[in-house]
């Protein structure tokens, strides 16, 4: 899923400092998972946003919304009959949200409510760690179902660097070294001579570096 | 035991304080309580297990929101006794009741 993290209160009551009628968005996709953007915490930033701005007698309505998701047009269209009534609009899904309203309601000032993060998985109840940097051309079956890009600091095919210590990464005692479970891993398997393979250095054009990327499925298209 | 406590404590009954959420101790803030406070079981002696550990992390989320948004993190607080506790019980919402008398209204229904 992809991790967000919710902007510092803050930051968003600034953004809309000067309204007095926001519609709060949320999305039930990965953002409702990471307990971030869902309905419940559309409800808890909305009645945040309230105690503030009744704290300093300059009152507000704050309307919710949750949208079952976000990053597709047909859900992003259910809001065209209200999104005039707002002054302004606090998308609390993924960067795609408030991207995909703004492009849609071009007349509507539209904002983040959340600080993406990146795509991953819950490692355990209230921990989310990354996993994947979406780089275009998966790779994992070499390293034993481990992503030394996303999850290696320096994104090294041949690991580990002089910076593996006792199982963790020079940049922090809370990151595991990747390359330190790739080799345990495929040791344990009996499968170590798969590193003494060379790995061709990497296409990066596929990922970011290539510019923005699309997917065209013309099976699927209209 | 005929134990009397501040008058101005409205007790909102749930089955185990893990039904208590954000949401709720929000709300009570939002429409103009001065302050709540949740009063669960001892730790450790949950029926539920864990129900009052969960409420002790919302009510901790609760404050940073306050804190966040320039309102003193006291106004919520979470205390723990057992059920045939009943002296404490009235000396908690005595203690709450001074602490939020000495932060005074909450700045939300001043405003209001």
């Amino acid at each position: 899923m992809i991790v967000g993290e919710r902007k510092p209160l803050g930051d968003i009551l600034d953004m809309i400092k000067d309204y007095k009628k926001v519609l709060v968005v949320g999305c039930k996709g990965c953002v409702t998972v990471c307990n971030v953007g869902g309905e419940k915490e559309v409800g808890i930033l909305a009645s945040s946003i309230r105690i503030s701005r009744k704290k300093d007698g300059s009152e507000i309505t704050v309307d919710e919304r949750t949208l079952e998701r976000q990053c597709d047009p047909e859900y992003v269209d259910q809001l065209k009959d209200v999104v005039n009534d707002y002054d302004g609009i606090v998308s609390i899904a993924c960067g795609v949200g408030p991207q995909f309203l703004a492009e849609r309601y071009p007349d509507a000032a539209v904002y983040p409510g959340i600080n993406t993060q990146f795509m991953g998985g819950a490692v355990e109840h209230g921990v989310w760690a990354e996993r994947c940097q979406g780089c275009g051309a998966c790779l994992v079956h070499n390293f034993g179902g481990f992503c030394p890009i996303a999850r290696c600091s320096k994104s090294l095919l041949h690991g580990p660097c002089g910076g593996s210590g006792g199982g963790k990464c020079e940049i922090s005692k809370d990151v595991d070294c990747v390359w330190h479970l790739i080799v345990e891993k495929l040791a344990k398997q009996g499968k170590m001579a798969n590193l003494r393979r060379l790995i061709p250095t990497k296409n990066w054009s596929t990922s970011r570096d290539g510019g923005p990327r699309k997917v065209v499925r013309e099976d699927l298209k209209l | 035991m005929r134990l009397s406590y501040p008058t101005n404590v409205k007790v909102i009954q749930v089955p185990c304080t893990g039904r208590v959420d954000i949401i709720h101790l929000l709300k009570a803030i939002e429409e103009g309580a001065d302050g709540v406070y949740v009063a669960g079981c001892l730790e450790g002696e949950c029926h539920y297990l864990a129900g009052n550990l969960k409420a002790k992390k919302r009510v901790k989320y609760v404050k940073k929101v306050l804190e966040e948004i320039g309102m003193e993190p006291d106004r919520v607080e979470m205390f723990n006794m057992s059920s045939s506790e009943g002296p404490r019980f009235a000396a908690v919402a005595r203690e709450m009741t001074e602490k939020i008398k000495a932060l005074g209204p909450s700045p939300v229904r001043s405003k209001l």
